[in-house]
């Protein structure tokens, strides 16, 4: 082994080594030689581990660490510690520990890993487990890199050793491990001697001109098989002895408290174990679904309103708009907006407004809690272990490590499943606690459940002023955000609310790339009972939307192009400068479209990761319309797995297209009036458009993928609407006026 | 007592004969490939064959398909019960497996099985025809242009 230009480090298993990811790209290039780095990745967990989706893989034979076990018949076991919604990281973070390990992709299996933050935080979150902002990629990229590496060094030891050759002479390629004087073993039949080797304290990581399998296409997904048999396993597919089936009657107005229940009917049905109020409404549990759903029908319950919201969409509009008058907290300030704007020669003000979203992940919430002899285990599309082990711990009075969590698939999340009040969990525990019996219980929302309970993106107004210069340079930006914080009163306040500002609820704005040099944004965030939540891409949601308008505004204002105009303002970006330049040249920008055709173009950051789409929208009479393409370029750095790149920029973008033309919750009263997919319409595939997905190529680390296309459709939707009609859209889901 | 031929297997039940043939399926016969999005016929996810053709789960009576002949996505995968929709069927999954299609893969059964239906009645359909087949399964990952090309490659694949 060369032991120059390599970075050591020592073993710590409690602290992460992170110089290594930050300068491991660079330093590789330049070495042409793999790195030698400290190991420090925890031990093999002790207890059975969690899984998500298919049976449990052959025993462990071979388990270097906590992320790899290798058994005898061959098949290597990544364990996964970030759930899997649909954003292919169960194809992603086994793809790092292939790379390394030198396995062949279809040797490869993914299961999810159990809630120990020990082992499995995110080292992004410092010592929490969870998913999410894009994270898990970003945050594994070297830790699975070199749990691959730690098991390939022990095999070929074990090789050397069976064998009496060196180390040095032996070779690993497609799972063969072999040497020239004609030795040759797969991973499994080597598997037991390596286990009895020491675990290394440095390995060797590979130069990247030496990945086989980072960077390349044709890794199917690992999810792929059972998610199209029937076989994958989702909270929903549950199945225990002897479990039982609660609905939660919610109350019909944010704030309302039961006063009274009318269940003889509904006890009298066979199987139906118990009604009981809880604190979030009223818990019937029953044998199955169909006999809790009869119990439902039957119910009747009585509500106090005391303190029930009284407001709606519209009243809280109005509201904003009075807010909006006045000066917010503020989140960045450059130059002296109010003289450059006095300065300017033409102002532009415009306001923006988005409505309240559900995520709708297709799964509606639910959560299966089991008593065991050490406390409870949770059966769960578990997005947010820490939090919810220490909220349920709580629950259940027993300390964390007592729940025992179950990661499972989710059928999409979206932000959902990590909700920083753990509020559908919860709910689950006093189901269980009501039932008063030792019997495992599912809570399953129905999708009215789903629609109606809360949690969702909230609702925002934007002002923006602006300031063009006589060339048309924007020499002020004024912008105003109200809307409700998603972090306050949450465990992430205090590192994610700075002087009064959700960096949430202005990601996106606050760091506006554009070169304005007077610049002011502030916050109001006004209180409200609605509860409200992350959605994929969270404050990027809003925030690029407005800004990506305004800008367009801006190019129309200046009467220059509106590619054009960004790249004069994006100098200092080459990201977002790369991106915009690949989605315009592949979409045709500048050339011709027939009468009522049309492109808009929006280019934004979110989570590291840069995407610039162009949309093609068709206008008919009647102001009917339609996005017929969507040219998507992505710069994320290095490109683990384009195919998993491409699948969530086609969806993500799809996602972003389903509240750009349909999506939203409306509020009446303190009621929410969407219940099921008839009224909250979501992107069928009759409106979804064809889709080009161009990623930059990069060899910086790699950022992740789940969000950043999300909201960037929008606003090009939006501004491919003005282009081919002149009416400006500056509120969601998108109208136009016949 | 009902009967019911599940994926050639029959099952006598004592169930409510308002129980959708969904929750029979799930829970009662402990196939939980088929899924609850709704409950109302507006997302397509308990989409099962019920004597060849297409149905919504969720919103079918079990009664109604007593002594007739289902099909969940475990059957048409393995080919039980299912006839010459198997090979329709397998097709559909192949391609389904070749792009890559599935992102948190809920909606997958019925979209698979709403794929099979379409190509077993238009073996080569364009894409205004898959996109009215398809309107009905609701994907919100939104994976919908790998289901266009999925079914345009089945479709290849059976020819």
């Amino acid at each position: 082994m060369k032991t120059t230009n390599h970075q050591m480090a020592t073993i710590a298993p409690d602290t992460i080594e992170n110089a290594g990811r930050r300068t491991f790209l660079e330093a590789g290039i330049a070495a042409g030689a793999g790195l030698l780095l400290g190991l420090r990745i925890g031990p093999v967990p002790a207890a059975d581990t969690g899984h998500a989706g298919t049976a449990p893989a052959a025993a462990a034979t071979f388990a270097p660490n906590a992320f790899v076990r290798i058994g005898t018949d061959d098949t290597v076991t990544v364990i996964v510690k970030h759930l899997e919604m649909g954003q292919g990281t169960f194809t992603g973070l086994p793809t790092l520990v292939a790379e390394e390990l030198d396995a062949a992709w279809d040797q490869i299996r993914a299961e999810g890993a159990p809630a120990d933050a020990t082992r499995y935080n995110n080292l992004l979150w410092g010592s929490a487990q969870g998913t999410g902002g894009s994270t898990a990629l970003a945050n594994s990229f070297e830790q699975l890199r070199k749990a691959g590496a730690a098991a390939r060094q022990m095999l070929v030891a074990a090789a050397a050793q069976r064998w009496q050759v060196p180390a040095a002479e032996v070779q690993v390629k497609d799972g063969v491990i072999s040497h020239h004087a004609g030795h040759s073993a797969r991973f499994g039949e080597l598997a037991e001697a390596a286990a009895r080797l020491t675990v290394p304290t440095e390995v060797r990581l590979k130069d990247p001109a030496q990945f086989k399998l980072i960077g390349q296409p044709g890794l199917h997904r690992t999810d792929g098989p059972s998610k199209t048999d029937g076989s994958a396993l989702f909270t929903q597919d549950v199945r225990l002895p002897g479990l039982l089936t609660a609905l939660v009657v919610h109350p019909p107005r944010f704030g309302a408290r039961v006063k009274r229940i009318h269940d003889t009917e509904a006890r009298a049905i066979p199987g139906v174990e118990r009604i009981a109020e809880i604190p979030s409404g009223v818990a019937i549990i029953a044998r199955d679904f169909w006999t809790a759903r009869r119990a439902q029908d039957t119910l009747r319950v009585d509500w106090d309103e005391t303190d029930a919201m009284t407001e709606g969409t519209a009243e809280i509009l109005a509201r904003y708009r009075e807010l909006a008058k006045s000066p917010g907290a503020i989140a960045r300030q450059d130059g002296d907006v109010d003289a450059a704007l006095a300065g300017a020669a033409q102002v532009i003000e415009a306001e923006y407004s988005v409505p309240y979203l559900a995520h709708a992940a297709m799964e509606p919430m639910n959560c299966v809690i089991e008593p065991t002899d050490h406390g409870i285990r949770v059966w769960n599309g578990e997005q947010f272990q820490t939090g919810d082990q220490a909220a349920l711990a709580k629950v259940f009075e027993l300390a964390p490590e007592q729940i025992e969590i179950r990661m499972l698939f989710a059928g999409g999340s979206f932000g959902r499943r990590a909700n920083p009040a753990s509020d559908y969990l919860i709910e689950a525990a006093h189901c269980y606690l009501a039932l008063r019996a030792r019997l495992p219980v599912k809570l399953q929302w129905t999708r009215e459940d789903d629609m109606r309970a809360g949690w969702y993106r909230p609702l925002y107004l934007h002002r923006i002023r602006a300031g063009i210069d006589s060339k048309g340079r924007p020499v002020a930006w004024d912008q105003r955000i109200v809307g409700q914080s998603i972090i306050a009163g949450s465990a992430f306040e205090p590192m994610l609310i700075t002087d009064g500002v959700d960096q949430t609820s202005v990601e996106g704005a606050a760091n506006l790339p554009y070169a304005v040099p007077h610049f002011r944004l502030d916050l109001h965030s006004p209180q409200l009972p609605v509860p409200v939540q992350w959605w994929r891409s969270v404050g990027s949601t809003h925030t690029a939307f407005a800004g990506e308008c305004m800008i367009d505004e801006l190019a129309v204002a200046a009467g220059q192009d509106p590619v054009a105009y960004r790249l004069r303002l994006l100098k200092n970006h080459p990201r977002h400068l790369g991106v915009l330049k690949l989605a315009a040249e592949k979409a045709g920008w500048g050339q011709s479209l027939p009468k009522g055709r049309g492109r808009g173009v929006a280019v934004h950051e979110s989570f590291g990761t840069t995407v610039a789409q162009v949309a093609e929208v068709t206008v008919r009479k009647g102001g009917q319309f339609r996005v017929d393409r969507v040219v998507i370029a992505v710069d994320c750095g290095l490109a683990v797995n384009p195919d998993v790149i491409r699948a969530q920029m086609e969806g993500g973008m799809g996602f972003g297209l389903s509240a750009a033309l349909l999506g939203e919750i409306r509020i009446e009263q303190g009621s929410v009036i969407q219940s099921n997919f008839h009224d909250y319409q979501i992107l069928r595939i009759d409106r979804m458009p064809e889709v080009e997905v161009h990623i930059v190529p990069s060899a910086q680390p790699p950022t992740g993928v789940g969000e950043p296309a999300t909201p960037v459709i929008a606003p090009a939707v939006a501004n491919a609407l003005f282009a081919v009609t002149g009416q400006r859209l500056r509120s969601l889901p998108l109208r136009l006026s016949p | 007592m009902l009967t019911l031929r599940i994926n050639g297997t029959e099952h006598q039940l004592d169930l409510d004969p308002a129980m959708p043939l969904l929750w029979a399926i799930r829970e009662h016969v402990g196939l939980t490939g088929t899924k609850y999005g709704c409950g109302m016929a507006q997302c397509g996810a308990c989409t099962v064959f019920l004597n060849g053709a297409p149905v919504r789960s969720c919103s079918t009576p079990v009664s109604v398909a007593a002594g007739g002949e289902v099909v969940t996505i475990e059957g048409l995968v393995k080919g039980l019960g299912v006839g010459a929709l198997g090979k329709v069927g397998q097709a559909v999954r192949t391609a389904w497996l070749e792009l890559d299609v599935v992102q948190c893969g809920f909606c997958q059964s019925g979209q698979i099985l709403a794929a099979t239906a379409l190509l077993a009645e238009n073996p080569d359909p364009t894409n205004a025809q898959i996109d009215a087949a398809m309107s009905g399964n609701l994907c919100r990952c939104a994976t919908y242009a790998r289901i266009r090309d999925a079914i345009r490659r089945a479709a290849d694949a059976l020819v």
